[in-house]
């Protein structure tokens, strides 16, 4: 069973992709790349900038597309490779003005946008904003207590499973510990949230 | 209820660890206690976040880790150079191809401006016809030289004719008629022949045959006197391949032997009226005899062919007796009686010759 799903149709369509988006698929991702990369990657190469320069704004793209499939409801009003390159060029004409280049790009920045990609760049900035915060916020809380927030928020380990793991007494010690180690969490992320 | 008892029970619910009446008590209580479903709703809403930022996170990195892979193959697909050169090519292709265009139809242009196109049309004839040019240069450097001593002394101003153009002729007729090419003759002002001896006479054109390339002369000048026969007579027949033969003509101021064989009984570019001989010529060997061992004239040196070696052309006898009869009567003076005794053909070889210089001049075209 899973060897026939291992393989993929060459056309896949945009419904499956999104929905293989969605679960965190890594052959999906990589057919992304196969699919959708290289027009993103002649566009950009063709406008001062290098390979490595278009893989960083083809993954930004990606998860522009990520964080609007995941936030909201979601419909596709136009092909993905289109999404894609949209935002993509939205994202390397920004990231090109921030640089000062303007004389160059005559003939991508001429063109009225294809699609008003801005709004969802836009919840994309501030999501990016907020995990930056969640994370920084797991950073700052550090070991055990990050690995025992995910063991059991995330991984969905039993608490006995985590006694044993982290070597407490008793089930009761470490959901003592791990109560305490929310709240630390929680504080550690609302101060950050209103420091910004 | 503490706090973080109520955030273990909430947990366990939120797992779905909690039996159905359990759970059911959980709701009944956070019915009963909003302050306690506030609590609820927020750490519902924070672990959410939790969660979604750890699927986020793990695509991210997934995302960056496939995106490395993807490089990395297509890196190794084209190996370093190979894609610097591809990523190269596909920036400067439409520049390439520009340029491109623009060299052809420049080169094309100029070649054109130039007359490049008419020049190669001329140059693919490869005919030669063996007019001598008489050293023109040489001359024409005498004549500045003369003129700029004529300026001192102004008084003596002798013109000396300049000759252009030198080459054969022989006699057809013991009263003066004589042929040679027409491409000799033709544009000239006037016409000398010389003899072995140094004389000189002026002949006048009396027909010419530009297709045969053939112009009969006749020579009008008081001081020639008729000879009295002509040791040889023209070949009606064409000749056999292999056949020998030899000229003689004036490639230079003194007269020149030239031996050889009938090679082809066509000319230039299967021309019929030729035959192709192999005796080596030069520019002033046109309108030379060729004669066959019993000393027959056989045809007429006309031509030769650049780059090719031993390959000259002789227009045939006959050719040269059919232009003969098409003279209009009104012009000539008395008719072309040709002679119909050979007097050669028993003579050893070198004895024809000395026999035959007296009947071959050298063309000068002033």
């Amino acid at each position: 069973m899973s060897k026939i799903r291992n393989i993929l149709p060459t056309e896949v369509s945009d419904e499956v992709i999104i929905e293989g988006l969605m679960r965190g698929d890594s052959r999906i991702i990589s057919k992304m790349y196969k699919l959708f990369f290289p027009s993103v990657a002649y566009m950009i190469t063709n406008n001062s900038g290098t390979q490595e320069e278009a893989r960083d704004i083809f993954q930004e793209a990606v998860m522009v597309l990520y964080d609007k499939i995941t936030h909201q409801n979601f419909e596709l009003n136009c092909k993905l490779n289109t999404f894609l390159y949209a935002v993509s060029r939205r994202l390397w004409l920004k990231q090109l003005s921030r640089r000062g280049h303007t004389s160059n790009t005559t003939d991508i920045s001429d063109f009225e946008d294809i699609l008003k990609v801005e709004d969802d760049i836009q919840q994309h900035q501030e999501l990016e904003n907020k995990f930056e915060q969640m994370e920084e916020a797991m950073n700052q809380l550090g070991e055990p207590c990050k690995t025992l927030l995910q063991d059991f928020y995330i991984c969905n380990l039993s608490m006995q499973d985590i006694t044993e793991k982290f070597g407490y007494t008793n089930s009761d010690n470490a959901k003592t510990q791990k109560y305490k180690c929310l709240q630390r969490l929680k504080k550690i992320f609302f101060t950050l949230k209103t420091k910004e | 209820m503490q706090r973080h008892k109520f955030i273990e029970w909430a947990d366990q619910y939120l797992r779905g660890e909690l039996h159905a009446e359990e759970a059911k008590a959980f709701l009944d209580f956070c019915e009963a206690h909003p302050e306690y479903a506030d609590i609820l709703e927020e750490h519902q809403s924070f672990l959410q976040d939790m969660k979604a930022f750890e699927a986020r996170r793990a695509f991210k990195a997934n995302l960056i880790e496939k995106g490395k892979q993807h490089i990395a193959v297509e890196v190794e697909e084209h190996s370093d150079f190979g894609a610097r050169v591809i990523s190269l090519w596909s920036k400067l292709q439409i520049n390439a191809g520009i340029a491109a265009a623009v060299a052809v139809i420049s080169v094309f242009t100029t070649l054109w401006l130039t007359g490049y196109f008419t020049e190669v049309k001329k140059a693919t004839s490869d005919y030669s016809a063996l007019r001598r040019e008489m050293n023109t240069v040489k001359r024409n450097v005498n004549a500045q030289n003369k003129a700029i001593e004529s300026i001192h002394n102004s008084d003596k101003t002798k013109s000396e004719p300049i000759s252009h153009f030198g080459a054969t002729g022989f006699l057809l007729t013991k009263d003066g008629y004589v042929v040679t090419n027409y491409h000799v003759v033709n544009g000239a002002d006037s016409i000398h022949l010389q003899n072995i001896k140094g004389k000189v006479f002026r002949a006048e054109v009396v027909h010419t045959d530009a297709t045969k390339d053939l112009a009969i002369l006749r020579i009008a000048d008081s001081s020639f006197k008729p000879l009295k026969y002509i040791p040889y007579t023209f070949k009606k027949q064409t000749s056999d391949l292999g056949e020998d033969v030899y000229t003689i003509g004036f490639p230079r101021d003194e007269a020149v032997y030239g031996q050889g064989y009938l090679s082809s009984n066509t000319g230039y570019a299967g021309d019929t009226i030729a035959y192709q001989i192999s005796i080596p010529v030069n520019p002033g060997n046109s309108g030379g005899p060729v004669l066959d061992a019993q000393g027959n004239v056989v045809g007429i040196i006309s031509g030769k062919q650049k780059g090719l070696d031993g390959a000259a052309f002789a227009i045939k006898s006959k050719e040269l007796l059919e232009t003969l009869n098409n003279i209009p009567e009104e012009s000539l003076k008395g008719n072309i009686v040709l002679n119909n005794k050979n007097s050669l053909h028993k003579l050893p070889r070198t004895e024809q010759i000395k026999k035959l210089q007296d009947y071959i001049f050298i063309v000068k075209i002033f």
